[in-house]
């Protein structure tokens, strides 16, 4: 098939950019989207041009890495899959295709389509977690959980964290993001412990990073590669509400342990 | 400290809005009832505001209520969509597309918002302070009262009146369809089994306000209600 | 050079218990005066930076990933080991151990294959403890799966993502330590170079990927976890990036590389479509229990599938492996298919694919069986190849996907060169041969989790070079070697790409060193490779600057590397005339064609030498002694 791609080209944050057409021909219906922008990328190295920066590592949906709105769909029009999942047959022969990068103030553009998404680690530092230590925990039987809360926490644990759903909010807002690793550690006997700290810290974490607030469209759901549920917002700004109740402990999670 | 965050946070900007639009909306509900009077003798509408105005006190304490409610509405929404415009500096090429599967009332709260804000004004100077058409507004029925019966009717026998009433009715109903159902992610009362009917809520609620409220404009400009004045 | 395994005395279950004592320890306030240098963040580089960290030790982590999360370890999908016999069903420390080294055709140092099975057990636990969603039967307990090669259900799961949930664990937990400030973490930061001070690994030079700036990272000792390096055969179920620089690097300053030559090759892969192929993708083994594999007997048949009779298909697992059929191991099923496909009887684009049919079972069980047992798997064949495996059979093709070789290491984890620690698939030590389904999640974190954090003390406490400064003139040294050479690489500018280079290495290792290797393969590769490295080095076109977001050059770097371990990989390869686990020399088979190990020449582990550019690598051996376990031959027919 022959399709043209038109895709953002930008040296750094402060450069200007724009977009490059790309027509390319003899694409096999085969190809991922990723082996397409290769191949662009194969031919402007043949031609002693800078290829295309676009993140991307394990092409397999788990990594997280690929980011790249395709079309204005974050992940590209397939539903339940990351970029690199997309395939070509998804296309219509002739098509013009625009691929643009992530768009949020707390995800700077570094090159390309490649973006910055420390905001999501930075995050996860501030209390995405259990806080113990190795060693001296009791036998994983111990403590039974029921298969109804193991699966709950899965579904929320399964986030990726590639960062489509700030991508396509209308208001850049992280709270899909947010709300699966609350979701998933509230869940669960072991995170309850310190589960008003860390929502606390979470999502003062989160304000920090410049994110927009979510106004409930769902876009993040309707567009996250692991389909994980807008559902879990609510139990989000539930914990939130109930942790500001009950006032932030003395010591905050990071410094526990 | 703490709730100073919370007042902060895009959280508890959400939880007011949700907590307000709420109040926001009973009074609507309580509103459209007491409209719908209109549809019987003049006696009922005009004994029922005779009453409300009696009140003195009530009446207050309600629209002193209500204004801080809309006033909290109103600022809140303000410090959210000014987050949220900053968020994302850089906008896409397409950025109607881009936004998978958000319904168009939630996308465009603010715009319904701002135009049922300019109706809501023009309601209470029509109607409450009586500036719009004052010709229609110190009139007294047989009994003394504060004749509304007949202001409301003469009022919507204007077509333009009438017709913007509605339209900011449809407005209100489609903010409310987002805003209903939002409500409840908002404030934390959700599970994926109660998703479904919290989204038949909103879809049923807006649409009664919209009907509820519609009608009556409708029915006196097609002459449904007709009294001789 | 001195190979010593360092394994403790005594009977062999109790050889941990005395290690653990005999360690030396190092004093908690002393500790935080200990700088660790962690590369890598899978499974074993973020469990071994969480827990130093928590051990009070000053902790660097370097990853090339734009967060730590990424490693490759997020996309192991089967499940973890652990000897927990939750199961009631006959398992202990001892069965996973034995069920470990036959795996491995006994070709793993026994004292390190036990304590692994030994420290299974805290794995689990650990990993409940950080909030790891496992799979849970409706009591509330965690539930197992089985696996192959081990008769016990010992698995344990997180639906078809263990790796991803396990590896956010250890995230997790690094995470919580970055928060503390007792982890400096470095993203997006590729390590190029091993810093030797007076023997001792002391140090490593990185190049940040987005500013391009080379620098130069002291530290009391240095711990690669960097993975495998399936990818010199560019066709790989690894990520992208997974690259062999880091452990390459260490080679070439002194460190020793053990059995190269033991790489694992899937049978179960989504075949290749065409030239422009990346990746490939792993469908679960566990297909094999339902699906039947087969080709047309006839090269080429131009028939639509449904009207190839019965008696013009060979089933040639059922025909070849009659007892074990479609279930035949990795090794054996996967170099089955190749068989086929090289007498010109394999299906689908480029003839590389042979049949996995369901057909039979939907016939025998329905289709809502078998969705109900595949239906993930399935979707995902569906959304690759755009094929429907209910109405027609999948193609299937093995494919490179675990390397058991890596860096030689000693008991301790530590090689040859003290401070440096090799932890997880980077290093050799666990599985021998061959690894057992399940096996390398628990390897990565027991790694991280249970023993670096012991060994690691003892070389502190009875070690006392100090740690150089980065004005050191070996760091000055290692700077200006590597800045010279990027500088070469971008000024070559020749006509090649370096993908199409990598892709042209990777061809010579699939077909010379692939599924099956022989001597005259071998002797080819190891005259094409230096060609094509030569070519590299003179014809390569890197654009683009380097202090800059510069991919281009990230990959140039990493194929360059690739050309020159791929001839160390041939060469062991080349050495090892035996036939044993993934290691298949045709000229050492049974009779009937299966794998012929020579235990009398070959029971060693091959560890190779660097020395020098232009000179061949010196071998030494490390005899595996096996105190406990009596070697015997796998059979599976």
């Amino acid at each position: 098939m022959k399709i043209t791609l038109r895709i953002w080209r930008q040296k750094n944050a402060s450069a200007p950019g724009g977009f490059d057409e790309f027509p390319m021909d003899h694409i096999s219906e085969d190809m991922s989207f990723l082996e397409v922008l290769d191949q662009v990328n194969e031919k402007l190295i043949t031609d002693g041009k800078e290829p295309v920066a676009f993140d991307h590592d394990c092409r397999e949906g788990i990594c997280g890495t690929c980011s790249m709105m395709i079309d204005g769909t974050a992940h590209g029009p397939d539903k339940g899959v990351t970029a690199c999942q997309t395939h070509m047959r998804t296309f219509a022969d002739n098509s013009i295709i625009t691929v643009e990068p992530w768009r949020a103030k707390a995800f700077p553009l570094i090159k390309d389509l490649v973006v910055d998404r420390s905001a999501f680690d930075r995050i996860i530092q501030a209390g995405g977690f259990v806080s113990v230590n190795t060693g001296g925990t009791p036998d994983a039987n111990a403590i039974p959980i029921s298969k109804v809360d193991a699966d709950a926490a899965m579904d929320a644990a399964a986030c990726i964290g590639c960062g489509a759903c700030v991508a396509a909010c209308k208001n850049g807002s992280p709270m899909l993001f947010v709300s699966a690793k609350v979701g998933q550690l509230a869940r669960l006997p072991q995170g309850k412990t310190e589960r008003y700290a860390r929502v606390l810290n979470m999502v003062e974490a989160m304000e920090k990073e410049g994110f927009g607030s979510c106004t409930n469209t769902n876009s993040c759901e309707a567009v996250c590669p692991k389909e994980i549920s807008a559902s879990f917002i609510g139990a989000l700004n539930r914990e939130y509400f109930i942790a500001t109740l009950k006032g932030k402990p003395v010591e905050s999670a990071a410094g526990g342990g | 400290m703490l709730l100073l965050n919370f007042f902060r946070s895009s959280i508890g900007l959400k939880i007011i809005m949700a907590l307000t639009g709420l109040a926001l909306f009973g009074f609507t509900v309580g509103h459209m009832v007491g409209n719908l009077q209109i549809f019987l003798p003049k006696e009922h509408i005009n004994a029922y505001a005779a009453f409300l105005q009696s009140q003195k006190e009530l009446l207050w304490g309600v629209r002193i209520g209500l204004l801080v409610m809309v006033v909290l509405h109103i600022w809140a929404a303000i410090k959210l969509t000014a987050m949220n415009a900053a968020a994302r500096p850089v906008g896409y090429n397409d950025p109607g597309k881009s936004a998978t599967k958000a319904t168009l009332a939630s996308r465009t709260m603010i715009v319904s918002g701002v135009i049922v804000l300019i109706f809501i004004i023009f309601h209470i100077l029509h109607f409450t302070v009586g500036s719009v058409q004052p010709q229609f507004y110190g009139l007294h029925d047989e009994a003394g009262r504060h004749d509304v019966y007949r202001m409301v009717i003469e009022g919507f026998r204007n077509p333009f009146i009438s017709g913007f009433y509605v339209i900011s009715v449809v407005l209100l109903g489609f903010h409310l369809s987002h805003g209903l159902s939002s409500m409840f992610r908002s404030v934390g009362l959700t599970s994926p089994a109660w998703r479904k009917p919290q989204e038949l809520f909103a879809a049923a609620f807006s649409g009664i306000i919209v009907v509820g409220m519609a009608i009556v404009p409708i029915a006196i400009v097609i002459r449904l209600i007709n009294p001789t004045f | 050079m001195i190979l010593d395994a360092k394994a403790p005395t005594g009977p062999l279950s109790q050889k941990w218990d005395k290690a653990k004592f005999d360690l030396k320890l190092v004093n908690p306030a002393n500790k935080r005066k200990y700088k660790v240098l962690v590369v890598g963040t899978g499974l074993a580089g973020a469990s071994a930076a969480a827990t130093l960290a928590e051990l009070g030790y000053e902790v660097s982590a370097f990853c090339f990933q734009d967060s730590p999360r990424r490693a490759h370890s997020i996309a192991a999908q089967g499940g973890i080991n652990a000897a927990k016999n939750y199961q009631n069903d006959g398992d202990s420390i001892q069965r996973l151990f034995y069920d470990t080294i036959k795996g491995g055709d006994f070709r793993a140092r026994e004292a390190n294959v036990y304590r692994l099975a030994q420290v299974s057990v805290n794995i689990i636990d650990q990993c409940v403890a950080q909030g790891v969603p496992f799979a849970r039967e409706y009591g509330g307990l965690l539930a197992n799966r089985s696996f192959g090669g081990a008769q016990v259900s010992r698995t344990f799961y997180a639906r078809g993502q263990t790796g991803q949930q396990l590896l956010l664990g250890a995230y997790s937990a690094l995470s919580r330590q970055i928060g503390k400030g007792t982890v400096k973490m470095y993203p997006r930061t590729e390590m190029l170079d091993l810093v030797v001070v007076d023997g001792h690994a002391k140090g490593i030079i990185t190049r940040n990927l987005v500013t391009g700036k080379i620098e130069a990272h002291n530290g009391d000792a240095v711990i690669l976890a960097t993975g495998g390096y399936s990818n010199v055969y560019y066709l790989s179920t690894n990520a992208q990036g997974c690259n062999v620089t880091a452990i390459w690097r260490a080679y070439k300053k002194g460190a020793a590389m053990a059995n190269p030559c033991y790489t694992q090759i899937h049978p179960t892969c989504i075949p290749v479509t065409g030239d422009h192929q990346s990746k490939l993708t792993l469908m679960s083994e566990s297909l094999r229990n339902d699906g039947r594999v087969w080709v047309p007997k006839k090269p080429a048949d131009p028939r639509p599938i449904s009207e190839i009779p019965e008696d013009e298909r060979d089933y040639f697992l059922e025909r070849k492996y009659p007892s074990f059929g479609n279930l035949a191991p990795r090794d054996i099923s996967s170099r089955s298919a190749k068989e086929a496909c090289d007498a010109g009887l394999g299906v689908g684009p480029g003839g590389r694919g042979v049949y996995l049919d369901f057909a039979d079972s939907i016939k025998r069980l329905g289709e809502d069986k078998i969705r109900e047992r595949y239906g993930n798997l399935f979707q995902m064949y569906e959304k690759i190849t755009g094929e429907n495996a209910y109405k027609q059979p999948m193609r299937i093709y093995p494919a490179l996907h675990y390397t058991m070789g890596g860096l030689w290491v000693d008991y301790n984890l530590m090689s040859n060169l003290p401070g440096l620690f090799v932890l997880g698939e980077a290093n050799f030590s666990d599985h021998g041969a061959n690894r057992l389904g399940a096996s390398a999640l628990m390897q990565g974190l027991a790694d991280g989790y249970f023993v670096i954090p012991y060994t690691i003390g003892n070389y502190f406490a009875t070690d006392k070079s100090k740690r150089p400064a980065t004005d050191h003139a070996e760091f000055k040294k290692a700077l200006a070697e590597i800045e010279a050479r990027t500088k070469q690489l971008l000024s070559i500018k020749g006509k090649r790409t370096p993908t199409s280079l990598h892709h042209q290495l990777g061809k010579v290792m699939w077909d010379k060193c692939g599924m099956g290797r022989n001597d005259a393969g071998l002797r080819e590769a190891l005259a094409e490779i230096p060609n094509i490295r030569e070519e590299f080095w003179k014809n390569v076109n890197v654009t683009g600057e380097s202090a800059d977001f510069n991919q281009a050059l990230e990959r140039a770097g990493r194929v360059a590397d690739f050309l020159e371990f791929g001839e160390l990989l041939v060469r062991d390869a080349l050495h090892r005339t035996e036939s044993c686990g993934g290691h298949f020399r045709e000229e050492s088979q049974t009779p009937d064609g299966e794998a012929l190990r020579d235990d009398a020449n070959f029971s060693y582990v091959a560890a190779w030498e660097y020395k020098g550019d232009n000179a061949t690598p010196e071998l030494h051996k490390e005899p595996l002694v096996y105190e406990e376990v009596k070697m015997s031959t796998r059979s599976y027919k």
